[in-house]
């Protein structure tokens, strides 16, 4: 029997606090797609970082083909034959297609050269790119070609990859899949790295599942049900989130043909924007990032305003209103990036629940802030929504990603919001976590709030939607009712003809 | 008032040396600024410049003995702000400024000895024949080293950031660090360099002032060049050849109040010495409207997190 291309045998990697892997050993095969599964924080990143050069760690060993593999910087595992595809592109967006390939190419063309490979593997591939864009223009899904064309240029043998799929639409994650099977074929193998267990159920031969740095179990992703998997993710048995059958009720916010322009060069304006929202029903809004999810979320909240006329709540005109007016009227909004937009990250927890909390909760005293009154709400929505923190005087900094979403969506949920305006409410949180975020914004609803959802995850938004509407380019298509909905029709609701097609092989 | 007291050619010509300082300071800091670190200390660097090389060039008889000390005197005053924002990972606008106040105080400790002193003079390079051509030669051939190899500098720092490899990793660096460094490039060390090269052109620049423009050594002499090399940049929108054109504009405004104050036009002299700051900044200004380019990491502290 042959060795396997890459095996790694009690990887153990430790940070001041925290073991991120403890004695991981693993198997890769020729041709193989394995996957790897964990929660966040489960020690994914850390291996894969690990066999691509950027970590050292500090026991266990790696063999390829049979010989010792130590890579003690990604360029020297680029020339062993390890690629890697980031899951926050390490593309630089004021340069062209064929500028960024070439940066992580060790023997790099003449750039004309270099275009002409870049079409010539993009067509066999079935992934089009044109050389000469300029990246800070091109769409997720373009973005991803970019760095994988990077990848195939230099005929790896692993190629792995990082959570690929979350940016992507349906179709663009078939021809995504398409590709990954012909380099599998061919006999490449693939470090797929994942939670959307479906996803790893079509594709992935092997799967290796970490929970707190260890390897806690390993499946053929084929015979083994999503249920399973995630269990042993976990840990712990999961909590299907639960709704009550909900009616709904008057109409309490109302947008007329709501137009923005772009805020900058890379954003995207609102065009035409008309919808109905009633107390007690969520309205899931899908699409792929950077089709005006943002603006929109701007647009509601007060951020940027917009003219009169445009958004009317409860039979007032409030599209010339701030977001304190707004506040304070009962339309919350919790945008999508937690560092730095929903949360200020080097203030305290009590200062960040004083931040949007004192118009509606009654925090400030004729322009005196009230501290006392601010920690306990900040004690309480960490109580009720178990955020894990030393003390409400954390920086936010110093949280989880998952913690300060949670601390940051429990926020805004206690002040009892009317209507409630949230953007990927559970982006980067575990499992877990994520099902309690639900559940909340279920309750929510069901005592008679108005819920907007924007998120790119497709299963959370059809558990928990009752009307669903994608923006494609700044527009919203008209919404539907969620029950029943297929993934043929979502896709072409997002996408409209957004790259859908595949290059002729 | 008498105009005709100008001589058009010399003062054309005297374009070039009021330029030059600025060039050497403003391509030096756009490099730096590509590689997305913002070094506030261009005007510290140019003074230390200028009395290093002066007190060399007085001390051995050569200027071009001054001009490489100037050289490493900016270069080893840059590696302090290397230090503290690439190592320390401190504010680099608080370094900056601290590394031009501290620039200005060391220098006049250093010049101490040197006020009242004439360096040696530079030689003009020799362009045979050439140098004769009516207008073009006094205009063009006519200055020394210094002046070309300037304009050779910046023409190399554009050709070196628009089709080599080096350059292209120089920009990828400024634009997004975290991906520069998850593609194994030791952004750092690049960085480093980039700002001992930028305190080089800095002293270079200042060693100009006191070596061949003014000439002698006096206490901040260098009088806000730096500064305007820094806004040059930016309303250069980081392109080396629209920093050389705004350069000869400061060049040539500078030339021009000094000759409209010989002529005793009757502005206050106030008026006529503040003019090419300001207009140059305003054109700079018009100029870069339509688009600003600044790199993308400009200013950001860069630590390798795991």
């Amino acid at each position: 029997m042959t060795p396997p291309l890459l095996s790694l045998s009690a990887l153990t990697k430790a940070y001041p606090g925290v073991v991120a892997n403890d004695s991981v050993s693993l198997e890769i095969s020729a041709g193989q797609v394995h996957a790897l599964l964990g929660e966040n924080g489960a020690g994914k990143s850390t291996l894969v970082k690990m066999i691509y050069g950027l970590v050292k760690p500090d026991t266990g060993t790696m063999q390829m083909n049979g010989a010792p593999f130590t890579p003690s910087e990604p360029r020297a595992a680029r020339a062993a034959g390890v690629g890697m595809v980031f899951q926050h592109f390490s593309l630089f967006d004021a340069m062209t297609v064929a500028e960024n390939i070439a940066l992580g190419m060790e023997h790099a063309p003449k750039l004309s050269a270099l275009s002409a490979q870049i079409t010539k593997v993009s067509e066999a591939y079935g992934l089009p790119l044109s050389p000469d864009r300029i990246v800070g223009d091109l769409s997720a899904g373009e973005r991803q070609r970019v760095e994988i064309i990077r990848c195939l240029l230099q005929e790896p043998k692993l190629l792995i990859m990082d959570e690929p799929t979350s940016v992507l639409t349906p179709q663009e994650v078939g021809i995504l899949f398409k590709t990954l099977r012909k380099l599998s074929a061919e006999g490449t193998a693939i470090l797929y790295i994942s939670h959307k267990l479906e996803e790893i159920r079509t594709l992935c031969d092997h799967a290796t599942i970490l929970r707190l740095g260890k390897v806690v179990g390993e499946c053929t992703p084929r015979d083994t049900t999503a249920r399973e998997m995630a269990e042993m993710m976990v840990g712990k048995l999961l909590q299907t989130p639960t709704r009550a059958g909900q009616t709904a009720g008057d109409t309490v916010l109302t947008l007329t043909n709501l137009t923005a322009p772009a805020p900058n060069a890379f954003g995207m304006a609102l065009k035409d924007i008309s919808l109905e929202l009633r107390s007690g029903e969520i309205l899931g809004i899908g699409g792929v990032a950077g089709n005006g999810q943002d603006e929109l979320l701007a647009a509601l909240s007060g951020e940027r305003p917009v003219a009169r006329g445009m958004i009317s709540y409860k039979g007032t005109d409030i599209g010339p209103h701030g977001p304190t007016l707004r506040r304070k009227a009962g339309l919350l909004a919790a945008p999508e990036e937690r560092m730095g937009h929903a949360a200020a990250p080097d203030m305290s927890l009590t200062e960040n629940a004083m931040l949007t909390g004192a118009a509606r909760m009654g925090l400030d005293k004729s322009g005196f802030l009230d501290w006392p009154a601010a920690r306990t709400f900040a004690e309480a929505v960490i109580a009720k929504f178990d955020v894990r923190t030393p003390s409400a005087a954390s920086a936010a900094r110093s949280l989880s990603g998952g913690n300060l979403q949670k601390f940051v969506i429990g926020r805004e949920v206690m002040q009892a919001p009317e209507v409630f305006v949230v953007n990927q409410p559970t982006w980067g949180v575990d499992a877990s976590a994520a099902a309690d975020i639900r559940q909340a914004l279920l309750d929510l609803a069901k005592n008679g709030a108005a819920l907007i959802v924007i998120s790119q995850d497709l299963d959370e938004l059809m558990e928990i939607s009752d009307r669903f509407a994608a923006l494609n380019e700044g527009r919203l298509t008209p919404p539907r009712p969620a029950q029943g909905i297929t993934v043929e029709e979502i896709g072409l609701m997002m996408g409209g003809a957004h790259d859908m097609e595949v290059a002729h092989v | 008032m008498d105009l005709s007291a100008i001589n058009p050619i010399l003062f054309i010509a005297g374009f070039f040396v009021a330029a030059t300082p600025l060039i050497f300071a403003a391509i030096g800091e756009l490099v730096v600024e590509r590689t997305g670190v913002l070094n506030l200390g261009v005007e510290g660097m140019m003074i230390i410049g200028a009395i290093c090389g002066f007190a060399t060039a007085v001390e051995t008889g050569s200027p071009l003995l001054g001009f490489a000390a100037a050289a490493v005197g900016g270069a080893a005053l840059s590696l302090l702000f290397a230090f503290l924002t690439q190592v320390m990972l401190a504010n680099q606008v608080a370094s900056g400024l601290a590394l031009t106040l501290f620039g200005l105080g060391f220098s006049a400790l250093l010049g101490q000895s040197y006020v009242g002193i004439k360096p040696p003079r530079m030689g003009d390079v020799n362009f045979g024949p050439l140098a004769d051509i009516p207008v073009l030669g006094p205009i063009l051939l006519s200055h020394d080293i210094i002046v070309y190899f300037g304009l050779a500098l910046v023409v190399a720092v554009w050709a070196v950031l628009k089709y080599t490899r080096i350059g292209l990793t120089l920009r990828a660096v400024g634009e997004n660090h975290d991906a520069a460094h998850a593609l194994g490039f030791k952004v750092k060390r690049i960085r480093t360099l980039a700002i001992m090269f930028g305190g080089a052109c800095a002293g270079m620049g200042g060693a100009y002032i006191s070596l061949i423009r003014v000439p002698q050594w006096t206490e901040g002499m260098t009088a806000g060049i730096g500064w305007i090399a820094l806004a040059l940049v930016v309303f250069a929108s980081w392109r080396p050849l629209r920093v050389l054109a705004g350069a000869y504009l400061f060049g040539g405004l500078v030339q021009l109040q000094l000759n409209l104050q010989g002529a005793g036009v009757a502005i206050p002299v106030e008026y006529l010495a503040m003019s090419p700051y300001v207009i140059t900044i305003i054109v700079l200004v018009f100029l870069s409207r339509s688009r600003s380019a600044a790199p993308g990491s400009l200013g950001r502290i860069f630590h390798a997190s795991s």
